[in-house]
Parts: structure tokens; sequence; C-alpha cells
């Protein structure tokens, strides 16, 4: 049974591409069959992310309209066997593509895959009921923020009037020292106000830029931010894990160990 | 930092989480201001049937109130009317 999970967030720059990047690349590395689709059309953004910018010949647009296959303009990720991309445009817009244009994309790739990942672009409009238009479920990512947690709210309540089978939150760049001072709000708190099911938290982590810098999706790996991903991923497969403990104990251990690695 | 921020108990992020709440509500219920007039209007009109309110006084807004049934909290029209005299109805024609 394949999934097709969107993942939305109504304002820009909360992570969805990242959360894109890593939730796509922690399945594959999880030994599913995953193919991510930037949605995004006229700001291509998830192939710079994953690293693959420079082996894009054929793209969402195209295949829409046909100018070639879609096995022609998947690319495939050297890194991991399982984990396939397809671009979007850079210079064409959002009205290029319907919603019943990319259900039936959809519905293609569902025999060839276990996940198709769709990257959503910010905002309400078109690009978003195209992006929504063939999944199954939805992440809605957001940060802390008074701005994005609003912007989130409004994404539910439009999942909900389209029927969207299930929707999980993510709250990203949450910072454990800032929660603690009383100057963020807390990972509770954002689930009250929007109350839907939390999927996973991730941590404000330098690696994060490290890792777009690089191309290279940090999910798996020991960072605090690595290990939240790869946490959310285990979910999606329907695994029961603890959230991780994000505390000023866990990073203050971290600090104090790579001294000694020194 | 003035001496006042030294006595006030409530974090920033109480601050945004207070304000959230009351800005979610009126999203939710998507109720623009006009609305929020033709409703208060309206009302005014209704009672004013049966009795004598004071209409510069009267305020309606949507906050959130405990559901009875189940346990979320759900969205409520809150009107505080002032009443001037309850025997209208009695005292016309």
């Amino acid at each position: 049974m394949s999934e097709v999970i969107v993942i939305t967030s109504g304002k820009g720059g909360v992570g969805k591409t990242t959360t894109s990047a890593n939730v796509g690349t922690g399945l594959a590395k999880l030994n599913k069959k995953v193919v991510l689709i930037d949605t995004d059309i006229g700001l291509r953004n998830l192939d710079v992310v994953m690293g693959l910018e420079n082996r894009i010949v054929y793209n969402l647009v195209d295949v829409i309209e046909g100018n070639c296959r879609v096995k022609q303009a998947l690319i495939k990720d050297k890194r991991y066997p399982n984990l396939y991309l397809l671009p979007s445009a850079q210079t064409r817009d959002k009205n290029s593509v319907t919603p019943e244009q990319m259900k039936k994309l959809v519905e293609e790739l569902r025999e060839e895959f276990d996940y198709i990942l769709l990257d959503c672009p910010a905002g309400i409009e078109q690009g978003f009921k195209n992006a929504i238009a063939g999944a199954d479920r939805a992440l809605v990512v957001t940060t802390p923020e008074v701005s994005a947690i609003r912007d989130a709210d409004r994404i539910i309540g439009l999942l909900e009037a389209e029927s969207m089978k299930r929707t999980d939150l993510i709250v990203n760049r949450i910072r454990m020292d800032m929660v603690t001072r009383g100057d963020m709000m807390s990972i509770e708190d954002v689930v009250d106000i929007l109350s839907i099911n939390l999927i996973g938290a991730v941590p404000d982590d330098q690696q994060i830029v490290v890792s777009t810098n690089q191309g290279e999706p940090l999910v798996g790996d020991d960072s605090l931010a690595g290990q939240a991903y790869m946490n959310i991923c285990r979910r999606i497969l329907g695994e029961d894990v603890p959230l991780l403990d994000l505390n000023e104990k866990s990073s203050l251990w971290k600090k104090i160990s790579s001294v000694f690695k020194k | 930092m003035s001496l006042f921020d030294l006595f006030k108990k409530k974090s920033s992020s109480d601050v945004a989480k207070d304000r959230l709440k009351l800005l979610l509500v009126s999203d939710r219920a998507n109720c623009s201001p006009e609305v929020m007039e033709m409703i208060k209007n309206d009302i005014i009109k209704v009672i004013s049937k049966y009795m004598v309110i004071d209409a510069e006084g009267l305020d309606i807004q949507i906050t959130q109130t405990e559901s009875e049934n189940n346990n979320g909290s759900v969205p409520a029209l809150y009107a505080n009317i002032p009443i001037r005299d309850l025997k209208k109805s009695q005292k016309s024609e």
C-alpha cells in the first residue's frame, strides 16, 4: 500500500523543504521506495537541499504536459537506491498545473512507490491546491511563533474543508533554552492551540544549515535534529516512538562530550 | 526595562499564547468586522421590540467557552446588552 503525504505550512520559511528532504531521505533509509515531488513551480528548491540540482533534465511541468515520460524526469539519488526526486519547473508559474493533473500523476506513481511526498509551496493559492489534491495525509510544519501558528491553523482548517484523511503536526525550530526562560512557546503550548496530533518536534539545530550547505539531509545522524527527523519517519511507518528529549540536559551533555572529543 | 516589568509575571511566551488564542477564535469563526456590526444591529432591533436597551453600551464578541459534552472548547458569541427599561411594551401605545 502506497501513501501520499503532503508537507505544508501556509507560512513560508518554516522548514517545509528541509522537512520534505529529511523525511523523504529517512523513509528511504528505512528501506521504503520514496519519490519526492517539488510542487513549488517557479521557486524550485528541493533539488538544492537534496544536492541534486546538477542532474535535472526534465521537470514536473514537462511530465504534466507530456514532453517526457515520468521515468525520464525522475532523478535517482545515488546515495540511496530507493530515493527519487521529481523536480519542479523554475521558469513556469503555478497555473501551469491543475489539481486534476496532479491527482493523475500521483495515481500513476502509486504503482511504483511506497511513499510519495509532496513539498507544498507557501500560501493557500493554486500551488497549495495542486499539492494537496492527490494526498492521503498531511504533515503541517510550524514554528513556535505567532505568525507561523496562525497560518498553520488556517491551513489545518483548509485541509479539513478538503476532507484530508489525516493531518499531523511538526513543530520545527524549537529552542529549549528559550522555552525554559519563558520566551518561546513550548511544544505543548503549540499542540494545545492547534489541537491536532503531534508527530514530531525538531530542535533549532545549526547542523541543519551545515547539511543544507552540503546538499546532504542529516536525517539519522547523531545530531538532535537528525534524530528527531528519523523519529518522525518511524512514526509515519506506524511505530510508537517516544518524543525525543530536547532539553538542555542532553545538549549540555553533548557539549561536555564534545569537549572531551577534542 | 521599566519598573513595571519587574512586577509583571507574564512571560513573552504566555503573551504570545494568549494573543494567539484570541486571534484564532475570530479567524476560525471567519467573522469580519462588517458581519459583526450587522449582527450587532440586528440584535439591537430584536431586543428593542421588547425592552429599552442602551445601544451605545452594547458589546458583542466571539470568545471561547468550554463545551458541555466533549472535552474541547468551542467558540461562543458573547453579548453584553445593558437594559435601560424592562417595561417598554406596557409603556408604549
